[in-house]
């Protein structure tokens, strides 16, 4: 045997069920648990200290989010391997069917509706992009990615997802999904020079992209870059947060004590708005407690994907873990004012259905490269034998 | 094994990569911390100052408006609480249903139901809207009953100013209206909606007085300006209760006794102390109509009424004072040093150039003296003393009376009139004084006008020699009854006349009413004691051309109504120790005949009520000027 002898199992013999859920991180999912539970109380806050109509409802999908997580995360990982473009492609679709069918939901096309539920393919998108990515990244060795012709492929699958949710418009998620696919790319080994060359392209390519722009979409793109232009609108929003969490303090104004929240200067509280709200009323304490825990389900990740031994597994964990923080970064440096307003939840906690939806799938594969971090998985996606 | 290696690099590679990337989140998450340190810790006392301004507001609660009331407490002007139905749409599940509902109760109109349904769709869900104003008690009583089954709607209770004696103390008491833009003072009280202010009359002169100051609620609002609860409340201070110079009842009996004219105005007031009793003017107007809002139809009637009712005739109309005027002109005569025997004689006429000037009586009174003179009101003898005392001296001697100036009365829009000079007319007119005019002005006609109130004054303090100067505002009612103090009185400089000159003057007054010969015998006073002393007054409105009088004098009687004779009377009572002043003025009345009965009614009125002598109410002891702001 090559490897070490830390391996006790074969890696090409296959896991039963409960050799699996004890390989599960079981710490990472009390992590997850936690923040949830943190998310329930802010939205049983947010509701005036009812259960209805937030709390107990997110409870609900969080307890569902739960079970799907730990299923995605025994299904063997050359499963999600072998379907990693056929899911990617689902979700194109899918998205290309917002276009077309998509009932207009906050200013802009994001919604699908299927009775059912109201599906937002372009946060099913952040994780079907990641899993073609990872997959396409494994099966190149490293002189194939030494070559630009290689690339064109992930460039592909990156931007024909991301100008479809660009043309939504939804600015905030495409510009998530083009950060967590090249964080995608920077861990494949791709060289920093291309990266520079990309980000300089694109910079050229703005002014004569504007060009084909209507005025109203000018407009739009130009409020959201600088919501001062719209002192009602955004503005308002940024200064009464900054006024939430300022007045906040320390150790915060008390549970179901926060007077911009409960008094409504505070938009968005249970969705976008819900990390100020939280910061009001457990103050610089209760703030720091969150970040810590966020940081630690994080480092969680990047283990994970320094331990995963298949190159797959590895580019899965980081994408899925890079995600995870531009959600939570873009979400608290919004409405700290440090970047413009963007309708990017916070993962686990702002209430909505399709994000939690999401965020736990993205979980589930994490724990997934962890189980099947020993699994080697050939070119062509087949178990190696050593 | 060259795969193996590559392997081993590109894990390194992805290591190192990985580690980066990690390590840039850390740092970026650490600039979260640092940011949430800077707001949360450094700027934290700033932004907690900014959520507490949000979230509390301050809110005026408007003062209630002082009362005013009549010398013996009687209320003139007071508040009465008004309801209003309103409904609160976001605590309504059905509102057609509740709407249906409200109809079986009080019987809207389709009309109102369209209008309540427009303003729910332009207000916010917790703003009230506006069922009905003043409701009646009954409907009040209605609502309230079937409560249980109208949720959502609600009986506000407001204060809206009351004038119980309606026209009687309209032209005195003014009335309070809405403020206008040019009102605004940056007081914010001001800015409260449906907050009212004193517009005219009392409530305009003393709004200061009655409008007390304003407390303050602190409430906590939401995001919406919805009111969640009160924090904390200062109670204002209530406007002061003000009391007039005027007896209710006496002012109700001018005020009839006038309405037996079209148009006439009269005072009457306390020689003593300028208190005046009463003030009057026909025809008068609603001045509740202006709380309830006139409609423009009203408002134009209102204004273009020929006889102006809006006017307050007694203080801002003017009129010649006609031969009332004449005690002035005995009185600067005497003081010239024409005694009262000086005779003259009237053969009806006087020839002064080209120009002839006729006494009223054709044909003359023959030789009179200067009693005679006023008793009968012969208007050459007044030529005659005019030429000799000169149109200046008359004038001053006219100030010093209290004509063709502000009496200073506490009321807005007083007029002054006109005592001509000769400087005056140069200056007026661009034209030099004719001799004729001095004539003209000694039996008060050509530029003289005066004020009804004006000469009451000057009937006063020609009974009392005294400089009398009319108020309406005794003083500020005191809360607790002190032991009964005797009012203030104003002590009235003397106006330095002797003693033997006024003799005179009150002997020529007491042969006008009370000697058989005298122009207004037929009204004098027949109870003993109660004696008016007087004088009658015709004013022209028009030339009496000479193809009139070669025609005879057309009677007054056959003329329109705009070309009669104004009729004035002045008169003081009782004869000795005077203690009432009175003035009369009927507007084209045809002349003093339809001016004296009124002044003998209101005299004979005013003696049997005495409100001069009765206990007023208790008043605070240091109201000495009400209009200074104290």
């Amino acid at each position: 045997m090559a490897i070490s002898g830390k391996t006790l199992q074969s890696p090409t013999k296959n896991m039963n069920l409960a050799e699996k859920l004890w390989q599960v991180n079981w710490g990472l999912i009390f992590l997850v648990s936690a923040i949830s539970f943190i998310g329930f109380t802010m939205l049983y806050s947010a509701a005036d200290g009812s259960m209805d109509p937030w709390a107990s409802r997110q409870a609900v999908r969080f307890a569902a989010g739960l079970v799907m997580m730990l299923c995605l995360a025994v299904v063997d990982i050359r499963f999600w391997f072998r379907h990693a473009y056929g899911i990617y492609f689902a979700v194109l679709v899918l998205l290309g069917a917002v276009e077309v069918m998509g009932t207009v939901g906050m200013g802009a096309q994001r919604w699908i509706d299927l009775k059912v539920i109201q599906l937002q393919p372009s946060e099913l998108m952040k994780v079907a992009l990641i899993l073609a990515l990872a997959r396409y990244f494994h099966g190149l060795s490293k002189e194939e990615i030494g070559r630009p012709f290689s690339l064109i492929v992930p460039l592909g699958l990156v931007i024909a997802p991301a100008a479809l949710v660009l043309k939504q418009p939804d600015l905030g998620t495409t510009l998530v999904l083009v950060a967590a696919a090249g964080a995608v790319f920077f861990c494949a080994g791709v060289r920093l020079w291309k990266f520079a060359l990309v980000i300089v392209a694109g910079g050229a390519a703005v002014p004569i992209a504007w060009q084909f722009l209507h005025e109203y979409q000018q407009r739009r793109v130009l409020t959201f870059l600088d919501p001062e232009t719209d002192p009602l609108g955004a503005g308002y929003h940024i200064l009464q947060s900054k006024i939430a969490l300022g007045s906040g303090g320390l150790t915060g104004r008390g549970f179901l004590q926060g007077t911009q929240a409960h008094l409504n200067f505070l938009p968005e509280k249970q969705t976008d708005f819900i990390f100020t709200m939280m910061a009001e009323e457990w103050g610089m304490i209760g703030g720091l407690c969150l970040l810590v825990l966020y940081a630690l389900v994080l480092a969680y990740g990047f283990a994970i994907a320094l331990r995963c031994r298949n190159r797959f597994g590895s580019l899965l964990a980081v994408g899925l873990t890079v995600n995870l923080f531009l959600y939570v970064f873009i979400n608290i440096a919004m409405v700290m004012g440090l970047v413009p307003v963007v309708g990017v939840p916070l993962p686990l906690i702002s209430y909505g259905g399709t994000a939690m939806l999401t965020v736990m799938a993205g979980f589930g594969l994490l724990i997934s490269a962890s189980v099947h971090r020993d699994i080697r998985i050939s070119r062509r996606g087949v178990a190696e034998q050593l | 094994m060259a795969r193996k290696e590559e392997e081993s690099e590109r894990s390194k590679s992805f290591t190192r990569r990985a580690l980066f990337l990690a390590g840039g989140q850390a740092a970026l998450l650490a600039a979260l911390a640092g940011r949430m340190y800077y707001l949360q810790i450094v700027e934290s006392d700033r932004y907690l100052t900014l959520a507490e301004e949000n979230r509390i507001n301050l809110r005026l609660v408007p003062p209630t408006r002082g009362y005013i009331v009549d010398r013996f407490g009687q209320p003139l002007a007071r508040n009465q609480q008004d309801f209003r139905l309103v409904m609160v749409r976001e605590q309504i599940s059905e509102l057609d249903v509740t709407l249906a509902r409200l109809s079986q109760v009080i019987n809207l109109s389709d009309k109102e139901i369209e209008r309540i349904r427009r303003d729910i769709r332009r207000k916010r869900g917790f703003v009230p809207v506006t069922i009905r104003e003043n409701l009646p008690w009954r409907d009040v009583a209605q609502i309230e009953v079937n409560s249980p089954d109208l949720p959502g709607v609600f009986i506000e209770a407001g204060e809206t100013r009351e004038y119980p004696y309606g026209g009687v103390l309209s032209h005195i008491l003014g009335y309070v209206g809405a403020v206008s833009e040019k009102e605004l003072t940056g007081d914010p009280l001001l800015e409260l909606p449906g907050f009212s202010i004193g517009k005219n009359g009392i409530e305009l002169k003393y709004e200061e007085r009655l409008r007390g100051a304003a407390g303050t609620s602190q409430v906590e609002v939401n995001a919406y300006g919805r009111v969640i609860r009160e924090l904390s409340r200062e109670d204002g201070q209530a406007g002061q209760t003000l009391v007039l110079t005027i007896d209710a009842g006496l002012q109700t009996f001018v005020h009839q006794r006038l309405m037996s004219e079209q148009s006439a105005a009269a005072v009457i007031l306390d020689i003593r102390n300028g208190d005046v009793l009463a003030l009057s003017s026909v025809p008068s107007y609603d001045p509740s109509a202006f709380n309830i809002g006139l409609s423009n139809e009203q408002w134009q009637g209102l204004i273009n009424d020929p006889l102006h009712p809006l006017t307050n005739k007694s203080i801002n109309g003017t009129f010649a004072p006609g031969s009332t005027f004449k005690m002035i002109v005995a009185l600067a005569a005497m003081e010239m040093g024409i005694g009262s025997d000086y005779k003259v004689f009237c053969p009806g006429h006087m020839q002064l150039g080209r120009s002839r000037f006729h006494c009223w009586k054709r044909g003359g009174h023959g030789w009179l003296n200067m009693i005679q003179g006023i008793q009968r009101s012969c208007d050459v003898y007044f030529y005659d003393i005019a030429r000799k005392v000169g149109i200046d001296n008359i004038s001053v001697m006219a100030k010093r009376l209290g004509l063709g100036a502000l009496t200073g009365i506490d009321l807005p829009h007083e007029r002054a009139g006109v005592i001509p000079t000769r400087d005056w007319k140069l200056a007026n007119i661009g034209e030099p004084w004719q001799g004729g005019e001095t004539l003209v002005t000694s039996i008060g006609q050509g530029f003289v006008l005066t004020t009804p109130l004006q000469l009451g004054v000057m009937a006063a303090r020609l009974a009392s020699g005294k400089a009398v100067t009319p108020r309406l505002a005794r003083g500020i009612r005191a809360d607790v009854a002190p032991e009964f103090e005797a009012p203030p009185i104003p002590e009235f400089e003397s106006l330095g006349f002797k003693q033997a000159h006024l003799d005179i003057i009150h002997r020529s007054m007491d042969a006008v009413s009370n000697s058989e010969r005298g122009t207004a015998y037929a009204y004098r006073i027949t109870e003993e004691g109660q004696e008016l002393a007087g004088k009658t007054g015709t004013s022209q409105v028009r030339r009496i051309t000479m193809a009139e009088r070669a025609a005879g004098v057309t009677k007054n009687e056959q003329l329109p109504w705009r070309r009669r004779d104004h009729g004035l009377f002045v008169a003081y009572a009782p004869i000795h120790n005077p203690r009432y002043a009175c003035a009369v003025v009927v507007e084209h009345g045809g002349g003093s005949k339809s001016a004296a009965p009124i002044a003998r009614d209101i005299l004979l009125e005013a003696q049997r009520r005495d409100p001069a002598v009765r206990p007023t109410v208790p008043l605070l002891a240091d109201t000495g000027n009400l209009l200074n702001e104290g």
